[in-house]
């Protein structure tokens, strides 16, 4: 716990001011007229001293892009970091006595933020592994009955909004990263969890195979999250190949 | 002399089985006494006291673990001892207290004993629920009783021997434990005695505010001269003490804002006790707040002797004028990069967005474990209602080195007239790995 300010001033100069100022209020003569700007940027420094400028992602490779991703996907994940569904101890810390209210403005807010893109992280992985990763990703595998990662992420791996994020601008060891803590039980969705589903199936080198692939590609255009409207395009009764808790129908 | 020898055996024997039993049956008269009957008919009102006072006690903080099923049980709690684990008081009939009355309540509260008369291990802080009224404990009772009951069993602690043994807290009790409900102090207002109440009875603020002996004992429930917390690293800094956390000298008004909201015009609360505003004091009346700050403002301060050499040299490395010259320009420079945009340049912060730096007691502590925490880690004070959107610290941790964060903590501990010792790059590096979770 922080402690109070006391002005520094000598013992003797203390005792005479408690002796002659007893009745005054404790002056808050000591702060100064720094102007703080009454923004989320501003109150949402913890956020991006990790995560970037307006949540872009750092360099390091590790810390994810927080901008631009659909809305109910960053409130659910600030969410299971606040009540351990989601295991990094240095995110349950920061949102740990966070409101639910602040948490989805704190999501809002990255959601709204479309800064550019970096380009790709080169890759080492060799081109049979890319392609591997290539057909996991657009096609699936039907006989590990794995669907294609673009039926639930869309067509350009940007997200569904508000709950289902992109796969891309990501960096290869976060990914990795994510789907190893899905498959060890250290990151779970709503019950069901469907992204387990999928992680539990996976091998070791389809995990490679996928990762490698998506942080090579390079973002499109637009890079926003559809809507589940266009995910659907046009097909009726269109719905996701698993039941995913965190998508409510 | 072998009869000697035998009577003394004999004797030694006696007196240890009295103690237990002294220990054992420590307050039962007690229980017979004020049997009330909890009836449908003065229920709702009793059942909102109690839901007030089950959030003045804190009692889901530790009786429900993260994400967990309120009042369910499962949370670890981390000790010297062991881990305890919390259980379940949802009013399930085989896995909680569905079928506890109010007087096996009462006998948990006041006693420290649980419905089958085993004796509850002190992490259950009886030592200061024993002070809560019959009235209050049933009203808390009567509001277990409505919960959502959960089916979840309680895991058993997992504590080294001999603290496994349970029967041992017999000795414990009757050297540590006295069963008393507070009495009021005719010589204080009665709002000063509601503060005492709360801070000394469910507040249970002595839990963490105290240092704890070789068994886990502290000096009572009044005992608020400060503690390292054992295992999550924080240190809960003395109330009584003007060169720590006494808030003696402070406005009022002031020691009540952060009680109530987590954050004042120069100061803000986090680590252990951003959960405590979180999960209890937000949620108390002003009256109540106002009851608690002014006890706390009344604490017999300790005064310590001036530091002598012994002293002064215990407290940290002793640097030479050289020495300490370069740390104050590299911890500027550092201060300057970092830190200043929020903190000011003549570090006197935002009002009651940014604590100010100067003149700010955490930082000049002997116990140095907040500070470098804070810097290493970051964070938000609690959002509550009286600050629902807190300004957050960045975590530095992934950005200095421990050398770097030593320069710029011993910095601010000496810049602006603040005067402490300074830190070295070991004792932050320690706290590298202290939980956050």
């Amino acid at each position: 716990m922080h402690t109070l300010n006391l002005p520094v001033i000598s013992p003797l100069a203390a005792k005479l001011a408690v002796l002659l100022f007893a009745c005054l209020p404790m002056l808050a003569a000591a702060q100064s007229t720094l102007s703080v700007p009454d923004t989320l940027e501003q109150r949402l420094k913890a956020c991006t001293s990790c995560h970037g400028k307006e949540g872009r992602a750092a360099s390091d490779g590790y810390y994810p892009r927080i901008a631009g991703k659909p809305e109910g996907y960053l409130l659910n994940q600030l969410k299971n970091f606040r009540d351990g569904k989601r295991t990094y101890p240095l995110m349950t810390y920061m949102v740990g006595n966070l409101s639910d209210a602040y948490l989805s403005e704190i999501g809002h807010y990255f959601s709204a933020q479309h800064p550019p893109y970096a380009a790709p992280q080169s890759t080492e992985a060799t081109p049979s592994m890319l392609e591997r990763g290539r057909v996991l990703v657009q096609q699936g595998d039907k006989q590990q009955k794995l669907p294609a990662c673009i039926a639930c992420h869309g067509e350009k791996m940007t997200g569904v909004a508000p709950f289902i994020p992109g796969l891309l601008g990501l960096p290869r060891d976060y990914i990795v990263a994510q789907l190893g803590a899905w498959q060890t039980g250290s990151r779970h969705a709503l019950a069901p969890d469907c992204m387990q589903q999928i992680a539990l199936k996976l091998q070791p080198q389809d995990i490679g195979a996928v990762s490698a692939w998506l942080a090579a590609q390079t973002m499109p255009a637009n890079a926003l999250a559809i809507s589940a409207k266009e995910l659907a395009n046009g097909v009726a009764n269109f719905s996701l190949p698993l039941t995913c808790g965190s998508v409510p129908k | 002399m072998k009869r000697i020898f035998y009577s003394l055996i004999l004797l030694v024997l006696l007196a240890v089985g009295s103690l237990a039993g002294y220990g054992y049956f420590l307050g039962d008269a007690a229980t017979a006494q004020h049997v009330q009957d909890i009836s449908p008919q003065n229920g709702s009102e009793q059942v909102l006291r109690g839901a007030y006072l089950a959030r003045a006690g804190n009692c889901m903080g530790c009786h429900t673990p993260r994400g967990g099923q309120a009042y369910a049980g499962g949370r670890v709690i981390q000790s010297e001892f062991g881990n305890f684990i919390s259980p379940n008081i949802t009013p399930d009939a085989t896995t909680g207290i569905g079928r506890w009355s109010a007087d096996d309540f009462w006998r948990a509260l006041h006693n420290g004993k649980s419905k089958d008369g085993s004796l509850l291990y002190p992490a259950f802080p009886y030592a200061n629920y024993t002070h809560v009224t019959r009235a209050d404990s049933d009203a808390l009772f009567a509001y277990f009783k409505t919960l959502t009951a959960v089916a979840k069993a309680n895991q058993p602690h997992d504590l080294r021997f001999p603290y496994s043994q349970r029967s041992l807290l017999a000795f414990w009790r009757a050297l540590y434990f006295r069963p008393a409900v507070y009495q009021a102090d005719q010589q204080h207002s009665a709002e000063w005695n509601r503060g005492a109440y709360l801070v000394n009875g469910l507040g249970h603020c002595s839990a963490c505010h105290s240092s704890r002996n070789a068994l886990g004992a502290n000096g009572g429930s009044q005992d608020l001269s400060g503690g390292e917390l054992a295992m999550i690293n924080w240190y809960a800094p003395s109330l009584v003490d003007q060169e720590e956390a006494s808030l003696a000298h402070w406005q009022a008004a002031q020691v009540q804002t952060l009680l109530k909201t987590g954050i004042s015009q120069n100061t803000a609360v986090s680590g252990a006790m951003a959960e405590v505003i979180s999960g209890s004091l937000q949620y108390l009346s002003d009256t109540d707040i106002r009851a608690m700050s002014n006890y706390l403002q009344t604490l017999p301060q300790v005064t310590k002797a001036t530091a002598n050499m012994l002293d002064k040299t215990l407290q940290g490395p002793v640097v030479g004028k050289e020495e300490m010259a370069r740390i104050m320009v590299q911890g500027a420079s550092l201060y300057k990069t970092h830190c200043s945009d929020c903190h000011g340049t003549d570090g006197r912060g935002a009002a009651a967005i940014y604590p100010a730096l100067k003149g700010n007691r955490t930082l000049q502590m002997q116990h140095v474990a907040n500070p470098v925490r804070l810097i290493l880690a970051g964070g938000f004070p609690p959002a509550t209602a009286g600050n629902p959107r807190p300004y957050g610290m960045p975590p530095f941790g992934p950005v200095l080195s421990d050398g770097e964060v030593a320069l710029v903590l011993s910095y601010v501990r000496n810049a602006w007239g603040n005067q402490a010792g300074v830190v070295t790059a070991a004792e932050v590096n320690r706290y590298r790995t202290a939980p956050l979770d």
